[in-house]
């Protein structure tokens, strides 16, 4: 009974709770016994048992279990962000996109593990242990919402929440052979979701397939008057139909190739491109002339506005402290006890290129940049409809691997950091394996184009036949 | 290259505390991403407009309506050390 109700995806248990052939409580029962038995350390936190009852049941997701990055503020549930310097908080209050997810129906399932703030390709930063990759457990699900992906994967989660800053959301999701959509910037309120960088971090959402994809991101779009910078989608989202890609334009960055490309993912990506063509698309190649750039850029401004944004972790409200005889050495020592490793290397960087004497070459000059690629970005949408990529140079690599070598960790973010610099929406969806591994194909469209990125991914998987049920057994 | 004593200088700007195995470490690491970054210069960039933002958001004025904010209790629950309805911290000048 347990197999037949996780092999049903999100929407067809929404629709199945709605007309009445699906007990919501059996449902979320199921899903609450698969989490707690949980080997993979997806999660930090799990629901109690019989968490489904006390939720509302009015609302288009009636009852679907939601996993739900750590990151995201949960009132009176541990909302630690991967990090030791917030063990144990509990905030006061909701991050709006869960309040507007619960409101459509949704109930919290769990927390899911992540790198430290968000920051990092692996999970491998987390403070709360490494996440395992569903495919084989002796690799990395990417990071850094590495246990929304894994959980989604090895069916602990019919979908979750993530975040993407500077891929972190579409590497994993590509990494776990699952559908991952970082939206518009701006599109999702950052309300409640704990700082990275805030030009850039968006909340998505991680899901098996397109339509699930797209259902949820229905119910997390919106301007919220908490959030100065978001703003009303100008759309109504609709759940993809597209059974072609009849007149599509798809573009192929020709400046964006990474000789590191591993020649097993490029054949997968070849392969895909080649479908797309048999759907009806022309492929062709474009100029993005300073997205190779981007890498660079990225991590001049992500870390500044991290090193801004972690200033409020000094042990005075929340978290940690450690105590000391001055406020100075408080803050200092805190601090020190509190932040992992790739936290502390990416303050360090961010407060060295905002420091006196360096802010025109680095971080004014990163901001430039970004000007060029959201300018290239512009004029290859005039051309194309869309962008293609692989996701990740490379397919989920072995735990610990990376580790050593902070740039070569960094160079995972190569194809899906253009695209958070630029602002607009792209989705990771499985294109095939190489040695037995999900390789993720990445679209990316102009702002606001949701609904016409998630029909195009919606005709091409179901093109690729993707089959991810094994590793959810 | 970014030597110990710029370690220790940016260490202080941030607050944060590192060990001595930290800051050798630090210097070595910070000099590699650097050099990544670097290639930025590759560029010319003289006439060129920063992005500090990329979606327009016209000027977010809000009307001013009073709202009720979190109660003084539940804003100090989650508060390492409170005292008299505040956050307590050690002395600056101690």
């Amino acid at each position: 009974m347990t197999a037949e109700l996780i092999a049903l995806s999100a929407k067809a248990a929404a629709d199945a709770i709605s007309a009445g052939e699906l007990d919501r409580a059996e449902y979320f029962a199921a899903y609450r016994a698969r989490s707690a038995a949980d080997e993979l350390n997806a999660y930090v936190w799990i629901s109690e048992e019989g968490g489904a009852r006390a939720a509302p049941v009015s609302g288009e997701l009636g009852g679907v279990p939601l996993a739900v990055k750590d990151l995201f503020c949960t009132e009176g549930v541990p909302s630690q962000a991967g990090s030791k310097i917030l063990e144990g908080y509990r905030p006061p209050y909701t991050a709006t996109v869960v309040e507007q997810l619960t409101a459509a129906g949704t109930v919290l399932l769990g927390k899911t593990n992540q790198d430290e703030f968000a920051m990092g390709s692996s999970n491998e930063n987390s403070a709360y242990g490494p996440v395992l990759n569903p495919w084989d457990r002796t690799r990395v699900p990417g990071g850094s919402s590495g246990g929304s992906a894994a959980a989604v994967a090895a069916g602990l989660a019919p979908w979750a929440l993530g975040t993407d800053t500077g891929g972190s959301i579409r590497q994993p999701a590509a990494l776990c052979g699952i559908v991952g959509l970082k939206p518009t910037y701006g599109s999702v309120s950052r309300y409640g979701m704990i700082a990275f960088a805030s030009s850039l971090d968006q909340a998505g959402p991680l899901a098996r397939d397109v339509t699930d994809a797209a259902l949820l991101y229905r119910h997390m779009a919106g301007r919220d008057p908490r959030d100065a910078t978001s703003v009303a989608h100008p759309e109504e989202l609709v759940l993809p139909s597209a059974q072609d890609l009849a007149g599509l334009r798809l573009g192929v960055p020709e400046d964006l190739t990474g000789e590191g490309v591993e020649p097993g993912v490029m054949a997968a990506f070849e392969a895909a491109l080649a479908q797309a063509e048999a759907l009806g698309a022309t492929v062709e190649r474009v100029a993005l002339p300073h997205a190779d750039y981007g890498l660079s850029a990225y991590y001049v401004l992500a870390p500044a506005e991290c090193s801004s944004n972690l200033s409020r972790f000094d042990g005075v409200r929340y978290g940690l402290r450690t105590p000391a005889d001055d406020l100075t050495a408080m803050y200092t020592q805190t601090r020190h006890d509190g932040f992992g490793p790739e936290v502390k290397r990416r303050v360090m960087l961010g407060t060295y290129v905002l420091s006196s004497g360096f802010y025109d070459a680095y971080y004014a000059s990163a901001q430039k940049v970004r000007t060029l690629i959201a300018e290239d970005f512009a004029r290859a949408f005039e051309r194309v409809d869309f962008l293609v990529t692989p996701t990740s140079p490379g397919v989920a690599f072995e735990l610990g691997a990376l580790t050593g070598d902070p740039l070569a960790m960094y160079l995972n973010d190569y194809f899906t950091v253009p695209m958070s610099l630029a602002g607009v929406p792209a989705i990771s969806l499985p294109c095939g394996l190489s040695d037995g591994l999900p390789v993720g194909l990445q679209l990316a469209g102009p702002a606001f184009s949701e609904n016409r990125l998630l029909d195009a991914a919606h005709a091409l998987e179901a093109a690729f036949g993707f089959d991810g049920a094994a590793v959810r057994a | 290259m970014i030597d110990r004593e710029q370690v220790l200088h940016v260490a202080r700007l941030a607050r944060l505390e590192l060990t001595e195995e930290e800051t050798e470490r630090m210097s070595e690491e910070l000099s590699k991403v650097l050099g990544h970054i670097e290639k930025i210069g590759e560029l010319d960039l003289a006439q060129v407009e920063p992005t500090s933002h990329v979606v327009a958001v016209d000027v977010a004025l809000r009307p001013d309506e009073p709202h009720r904010s979190l109660p003084r209790d539940v804003a100090l629950a989650p508060a390492p050390d409170v005292a008299d309805g505040g956050f307590r911290v050690p002395s600056p000048q101690a």
